[in-house]
Order: structure tokens, then C-alpha cells, then sequence
């Protein structure tokens, strides 16, 4: 078998009473794309958080790329290769689309420690994130501050960056909230040619995005995976369409 | 085309210059004096600057590196006038380089400590956390009788500079403006560079740079530290200027009023320092010519540049700051 890029085990967390995540095993493998489905509340962005590293787990193990990431923060973590989104776009607000880019770039470079060169004359900079902006679509925005982007911009905006961080896996918080269904389309085409550069951890509510893109589903409830598999076994499994998809049909 | 805030900026650096030009030649060396105390006030606001405006750190004890400049020049030039030897052995000086350096030196060693404790917090507690180390060193620099206690110390001679005559006020004036630009320079090299992006994006939002694998901590504790050494600095040449260093000079007013002076002039904004401490300065000179409750009066000036021109000074006159 392949060894998994992404590795987790028996993870917990719990805010006071509620368990956020209970017990959480799953894998990322090279060249998929795994989706994370599941209600509103049931902890899919707190797994996001604790695997990106702004939240601690109570137990259990991550593993990325054979490495224990007990221990490391958010940054140590972004530098190995986790690129993330968020579900809520985080970005530099002030700074241009490319500026945000360009950011990337010199972290990925390991050089923010220099004080007297401009960046934005530095082609080694502003080449790799403008060519980013394109593979995205984002070109012809690139000047535009962040906080005047449209919000699916902005979406692409985050994920441009963590192609500029050259991640060895993604996690991506619902890319495609706030989207047209134009827009969805276009990422949806984008994201099934990105598995074959990292896989990706998909959370998403939007289904026929997931179940067109997934190779893999998990489903979370109440901090549980319910169920795990390939698509149509997910699809056909009576305990998921009465816990979610029946919900939403 | 030449951007407005461009213009506006020559205009400033120029007007700093001409007043005590102007000054000596109509023969009203007070004025010499008066533009020197605004080019030592805006150095000062410059290194504020760095943090606050780039970064975003409120710093509320700047004071203690604006006294700690002082005190360097103070003491170095106490035990070369006494010709007694320091801790050590070492000797002091009265040259201005050797001052300069120590200032320096000594405002970045003890920006370490402070800015790595201070910024484990954020907000409200970093700005009550670095009064709190400002006012312990004032407390202890009124305590500690060998170097004037609550008196401050006295030089009897203004240091000496190589190849220019600092007792008289324009070449001092020329040296600290000379200062000034310099250290405008570096904030304008700083801001564009990549540290200077990591920086803002600090001050912007620091989740996003931490997700790109930049640790924010580092990133603000070196703009911390480079902030505390061009304040210091600014504070080894207001003792020169007033040929005293005083305890007050540590104090939380002297905090407050760089803050102030940074809101004045625009925040984040390579001039607004200038702008800044030029408005504080004529305020303080003409108000203060009118009234002693002048400071009532800044109160109110301050409130309307909050409540109405959020950019200060420069942002009425030149728009919004636009980045890259």
C-alpha cells in the first residue's frame, strides 16, 4: 500500500463538555482528493484547525509526511508543506492580490529576514506569484487590495497562495462557499487537475462538487467519522443519508 | 507624475530646513533650537513608528528607550568630564559617534528582554505590559542617586561631534537632521523590503502570515527591537539639546506623547513623524505662548484628528496610504 501523505489517529478534543472531535482516524494519500462532509457543528473545521496547527488536540496523533507534528505550531507546519484555506478568507487585507501572493513566495524562500531590498521590484518575487494569479484566474486583479476582492476572489486568492507555498498537501475549508455556480465549476475543474500536485483534504458543503471531485468520502458527526469510503458506498450508506443527506434532500 | 504625498513630504523635509536657516541669518537662534527639538521628537517617532505604524505594537514604554538614549549620553559624558572610569574601568566619552553607538547598543539589549515578554500578549495587555517595564526603569533612574536621582544629570558641555562645532545650534541642528533623514531612509527601505511585508501583514493579520510558515513573534520582536534603538538614539540627542538628562524623559508622558504625535502625523506613513512632531511643536510654542492649559487644546486638536482624519495629518493633505 502507499504510505499516506496526511496520517491521523485517534484524535480528541473537547471544548468543556463538547467533544469537538472524538476520536478521528483518517488518511490523506498521494494524488487524491479526500472529501470531508458533514451537519454544521460537526467539528469539520476544528479538525482543519488542530491539523493545520492553530489548535492543540487533547490526544491522538498527526502525521505529515512520515513526521509526528506534536509539538509544532502553525508556521513550523506551513514550512513542511500544509497549505490550508480558510472558511473564513484570511488574508492580508491591505495588501494587493499579489502582494499576498508575493508573501508566500518569500516565505517559501525562507528570506523575510532581509530589510533593505524593495520586493516590488524583485522579479523573484512578483514572477512566481504573478503566474500564480494566473493559474488561478486571478491576473487581472492582481493589483486590487485583497479587501475589494469579491469574496469567491478571495477564496482563489487563498488558494493561490498555497500553491506559492508549494504544499505537499492542501486542506481547503469550503473553497467553494460564496461562489457562483460559474465560479464553483471553474474550481471544481481546477481542484480535479491540483490532486495529482498534493492531494487534498476537501471540506465542503457543496455535494455535487464533492461527489464529482472525491475519491474518498469521510463523514463527520458530532465529532465521529460515521462512515469512509469510495463515493457510491458513501452515497448508498443508509446511516449517512439519514444523519446527513436526508437532511439535506 | 509626481504623487501628491510626494510633493507634500519634499515640502516638509525642506520647511525643517529652511526655519533655522532662516533663523540664523535673521539672527533668532531660538528657532535653531525650537527645529531641532521637532527633528529629535520626529527621530524619536520615526523608531515609534516602526512598530506601531508597521507593525501594529502599540508601544506605550518607548519613553524608557528615549531615557535610556538619554542616560547614555548623560553618564558617558558625567565620567569623561570627571575623568573617573566606569564599571570596568571603561571610560566615558564626550564624542557623539561613541555615544550614539552605546545609546544604540543599550536600547537593543534591553528592547530584547522586554519585547519578548511583552509580546506574548496583544492588544490592551502589550500596551499596560511595556508601560509597566517603562515605569519600573523610570523608577529606578529616580532612585539611583549616583546619577541624579529625581534631579537628572546635568552636561556641562554639549558632546562633541569630529570636524563640526556642536555647541553652536546649527551644526547640532544639521547633525540631528541628518539623523532624521537617515533614519526615514531605513523606514522607507524597511517598509518595501520582505521583512517590511511580513510586518504589515503582522499588524494586518497575523494568521494569515503564521499560515505562509512566518512565525509572527520573531518577526515583531526584531521590529521591537529595531524601533527601541532609533527611539534611544533620538533620546541621546535631546540630551545633548537640552544639555540634560532628566528622569522625565522616562516617563509616560514622554510614551503618550510620541503615540501622539505618530496620530498627528499619520500612522504608518514615512513623514507623518515629521508632520507629527511639527504640529506638536507649534501647538506647544504658540498655545502654550497663550495659555499654560495649552495641552487642554491638543486634547481637543486630538480628538478631532481621531474622530475625523483618521490618517492625520498627512492623510488630509495627501489621501489614503496605498500599498504595493
Amino acid at each position: 500500500m502507499v504510505e499516506p501523505i496526511l496520517e491521523i489517529r485517534e484524535l480528541r478534543k473537547s471544548f468543556g463538555a463538547l467533544k469537538a472531535t472524538d476520536g478521528v482516524s483518517l488518511d490523506l494519500r498521494p494524488g487524491e482528493i479526500h472529501a470531508l462532509i458533514g451537519p454544521n457543528g460537526a467539528g469539520k473545521s476544528t479538525l482543519i484547525h488542530q491539523i493545520s496547527g492553530s489548535i492543540r488536540q487533547d490526544s491522538g496523533t498527526i502525521r505529515f509526511l512520515g513526521e509526528d507534528m506534536a509539538g509544532l505550531g502553525m508556521p513550523e507546519r506551513a514550512r513542511r508543506g500544509l497549505g490550508r484555506s480558510f472558511q473564513i478568507s484570511s488574508l492580508a487585507p491591505e495588501f494587493s492580490a499579489l502582494r499576498n501572493v508575493m508573501l508566500a513566495v518569500q516565505a517559501r524562500q525562507g528570506s523575510s529576514l532581509r530589510f533593505f531590498r524593495p520586493v516590488m521590484t524583485d522579479k523573484s518575487l512578483t514572477e512566481p506569484a504573478m503566474a500564480m494569479l494566473e493559474r488561478v484566474g486571478l491576473a487581472k486583479r492582481a493589483n486590487l487590495p485583497a479587501a475589494e476582492l469579491s469574496h469567491g476572489e478571495r477564496r482563489q486568492l487563498e488558494i493561490a497562495i498555497a500553491l506559492a507555498l508549494g504544499s505537499k498537501a492542501f486542506l481547503f475549508d469550503e473553497p467553494m462557499a460564496g461562489m457562483g455556480p460559474e465560479g464553483s465549476k471553474a474550481l471544481t475543474g481546477f481542484l480535479d487537475a491540483l490532486r495529482h500536485e498534493a492531494p487534498i483534504l476537501l471540506v465542503e458543503h457543496d455535494m455535487d462538487a464533492v461527489f464529482a471531485l472525491a475519491d474518498r468520502i469521510s463523514v463527520l458527526v458530532y465529532g465521529r467519522i460515521i462512515a469512509s469510503g469510495k463515493v457510491d458506498d458513501i452515497r448508498n450508506d443508509p446511516e449517512v443519508r439519514r444523519a446527513y443527506l436526508g437532511e439535506a434532500a | 507624475m509626481i504623487a501628491r504625498e510626494t510633493i507634500i513630504n519634499t515640502i516638509l523635509a525642506l520647511l525643517l530646513l529652511a526655519v533655522p536657516l532662516i533663523a540664523m541669518a535673521v539672527g533668532e537662534p531660538f528657532y535653531i533650537t525650537l527645529s531641532t527639538r521637532v527633528a529629535i521628537l520626529a527621530l524619536a517617532a520615526v523608531g515609534l513608528n516602526i512598530a506601531l505604524g508597521l507593525g501594529g505594537l502599540v508601544s506605550f514604554g518607548h519613553a524608557a528607550f528615549f531615557g535610556i538614549g538619554g542616560y547614555a549620553a548623560g553618564i558617558l559624558a558625567t565620567h569623561a568630564f570627571n575623568a573617573e572610569p566606569m564599571l570596568f574601568g571603561v571610560e566615558g566619552t564626550t564624542s557623539m559617534p561613541w555615544i550614539w553607538l552605546v545609546a544604540l547598543t543599550v536600547c537593543g539589549l534591553v528592547a530584547l528582554p522586554i519585547g519578548a515578554i511583552s509580546l506574548r500578549t496583544s492588544g490592551v495587555y502589550f500596551i499596560m505590559i511595556t508601560l509597566a517595564f517603562a515605569q519600573m526603569i523610570y523608577y529606578f533612574a529616580i532612585s539611583w542617586p549616583a546619577y541624579g536621582g529625581e534631579d537628572g544629570l546635568s552636561l556641562s558641555v554639549r558632546n562633541s561631534f569630529p570636524l563640526i562645532n556642536t555647541a553652536k545650534p546649527l551644526p547640532f541642528f544639521l547633525i540631528c537632521y541628518a539623523l532624521l533623514l537617515l533614519a526615514m531612509s531605513l523606514f522607507a527601505l524597511i517598509r518595501g523590503s520582505r521583512f517590511g511585508a511580513a510586518l504589515q501583514t503582522a499588524r494586518q493579520n497575523d494568521t494569515r502570515l503564521a499560515a505562509v510558515g512566518i512565525a509572527p513573534f520573531n518577526i515583531r520582536l526584531i521590529a521591537f527591537i529595531i524601533s527601541a534603538m532609533v527611539t534611544g538614539l533620538a533620546g541621546a540627542l535631546f540630551a545633548d539639546l537640552n544639555r540634560f538628562a532628566s528622569p522625565s524623559m522616562l516617563s509616560w508622558h514622554m510614551s503618550g506623547e510620541l503615540i501622539v504625535l505618530i496620530i498627528l502625523g499619520g500612522k504608518g506613513r514615512l513623514f507623518g513623524p515629521l508632520a507629527g512632531a511639527m504640529l506638536y511643536v507649534l501647538f506647544e510654542y504658540t498655545l502654550g505662548g497663550i495659555t499654560e492649559r495649552w495641552q487642554f487644546f491638543l486634547g481637543l486638536i486630538l480628538l478631532g484628528v481621531v474622530l475625523f482624519a483618521r490618517g492625520g495629518l498627512l492623510g488630509l493633505l495627501a489621501g489614503k496610504a496605498r500599498h504595493g
